[in-house]
């Protein structure tokens, strides 16, 4: 029949779980391991050999060597992994999480204990 | 004569998810003219390619366009390849045709929604969303990213897919085919959508070639063009033919756009049965010299990169030629006869993506 062709469709969803997810009551969604979200560092191994930050394609990264600490810019970082890939040590990973919102233009600092 | 009205047609729009205006001159509620322009979001990327790196760049041309993303960074990517003349493996060839045609795939869809939406059946707009989420969901297993897949690198593809998960891959879709099958069948066969449809905005093969149209809509006109057949990446070894729809109007752009969701489909079947296991990119060392005209089938059609490298760090030149922009012209010559509620449907058919006409 050429009308109502939508109508088996329509039906058959209506006794169907939604494809959508209530959240916050539903469970949020699943992430895939892969997914890229924020830059986590383990910083008492980094080397602080500033790859990473000549690497970053939006110069969201800082090292200083000197004072043995390691800045992000969260707004800047577009999540690409970029450091995470050259990184020697190993010491960089993504979150499958993105970062929350922000209501500052800060930096977030990790400093090395001696 | 009639009086003549001047009707603005967006940037504003509820059928537009992006910005482009159009002077509708109209005789009682038939378009006569339309003059288009362009121009608000220009972000001047092809100028940034001056202060990038480029293998940085990469990333830049991967945001030019929100939808195509993957294609965009590919082509860049091949521009560079070919000037450097680096050989890239196999593995990466195959992957970057299995990442192409999902994201035809994922683009073709989010398009048949918009046209649902454009014609108001909001159930079948959903109900073909539904199915770019699962699309979308492969994306984000393989490459880590929804839309921006940051997949692809100069001399190869920075994520590998493992042979099960290719299979998987495979197998989720042939289960996605029948559900895409069913909703599609609605556009093909549906009274009331054909109504929309058929006969509406013809555009004849003879026009369609001279204005030089591309993709979807040239061939929507019989115009046989597909640069997948050009054999870039791994096209060479994948056996497809372009597919062409003779009458040129909204309904024959709407078919092809169904029926390659399936040969995608079956393009990425054969590329997982042909992938061969190796290396997955190769060392660049040294910088670009010469130039290169990389032609690439988006999902809109033709897009066209220009690299001009003096053997710095950065790139002289970058030249970007979108198949939107290419399809303007084709755009303007179907307005004028149609009347005014077939407007959005038929700016809708050319699948307009504004970001990358302006860059």
């Amino acid at each position: 029949m050429p009308f109502f062709r939508m109508t088996k469709t329509i039906l058959k969803s209506l006794f169907k779980k939604p494809a959508t997810v209530k959240y916050p009551f539903g469970g949020a969604r699943v992430y895939h391991k892969n997914t890229r979200g924020k830059v986590l560092i383990e910083v008492q191994n980094c080397i602080f050999c500033g790859i990473c930050q000549r690497k970053c394609p939006t110069a969201a990264i800082m090292v200083a060597k000197t004072d043995k600490k390691w800045s992000i810019n969260r707004l800047r970082c577009i999540s690409c992994g970029a450091c995470v890939d050259v990184c020697p040590k190993k010491c960089l990973k993504l979150d499958t999480q993105y970062t929350p919102a922000q209501t500052e233009k800060n930096k977030e600092d990790f400093k090395q204990n001696a | 004569m009639t009086k003549r009205t001047i009707i603005p047609f967006g940037p504003q729009h509820p059928v537009l998810p992006e910005p482009i205006h159009l002077d509708l001159v109209l005789e009682d509620e038939k378009v006569v003219e339309a003059i288009p322009s362009v121009g608000f979001i220009h972000r001047g990327l092809e100028k940034l390619v001056e202060k990038k790196d480029f293998q940085d760049y990469v990333y830049v041309a991967e945001r030019i366009c929100g939808i195509c993303s993957f294609i965009h960074g590919m082509t860049y990517c091949i521009a560079v390849e070919e000037i450097m003349k680096l050989e890239v493996p196999q593995r990466a060839q195959y992957l970057r045709v299995i990442w192409s045609e999902l994201s035809r795939i994922h683009s073709h869809l989010l398009w048949l929604g918009l046209m649902a939406d454009s014609f108001g059946f909001e159930s079948l707009f959903m109900h073909t969303w539904k199915l770019r989420e699962g699309i979308l969901d492969i994306i984000e297993e393989t490459t880590g990213g929804r839309v921006i897949f940051g997949s692809s690198k100069v001399g190869g593809v920075r994520k590998d897919v493992s042979d099960e998960k290719l299979k998987l891959i495979v197998e989720k879709l042939k289960k996605y085919e029948k559900e895409i099958k069913e909703i599609t069948d609605v556009f093909v066969h549906d009274a009331s959508v054909k109504h929309r449809l058929v006969g509406v905005g013809i555009l004849s093969k003879n026009d369609a070639y001279e204005l030089g149209a591309v993709g979807p809509t040239a061939r929507g006109s019989g115009v046989s063009q597909d640069m997948r057949k050009l054999g870039y990446a791994a096209y060479k070894n994948i056996n497809f033919e372009p597919i062409i729809e003779t009458s040129g109007d909204c309904y024959a752009r709407c078919m092809v756009r169904i029926r390659e969701l399936f040969q995608s489909i079956d393009m990425i079947s054969q590329a997982v049965d042909k992938i061969e296991t190796g290396p997955i990119e190769v060392k660049v060392t040294g910088t670009p010299n010469g130039e290169f005209f990389a032609r690439t089938e988006q999902p809109r059609g033709e897009v066209i990169y220009y690299a001009l490298a003096d053997g710095g760090k950065f790139l002289k030149r970058l030249r970007v030629r979108t198949p939107t922009f290419s399809n303007i012209p084709a755009l303007l010559k179907i307005l004028p006869g149609s009347e005014l509620a077939d407007v959005p449907v038929l700016i809708l058919t050319i699948d307009p993506c504004i970001s990358c006409t302006e860059r």
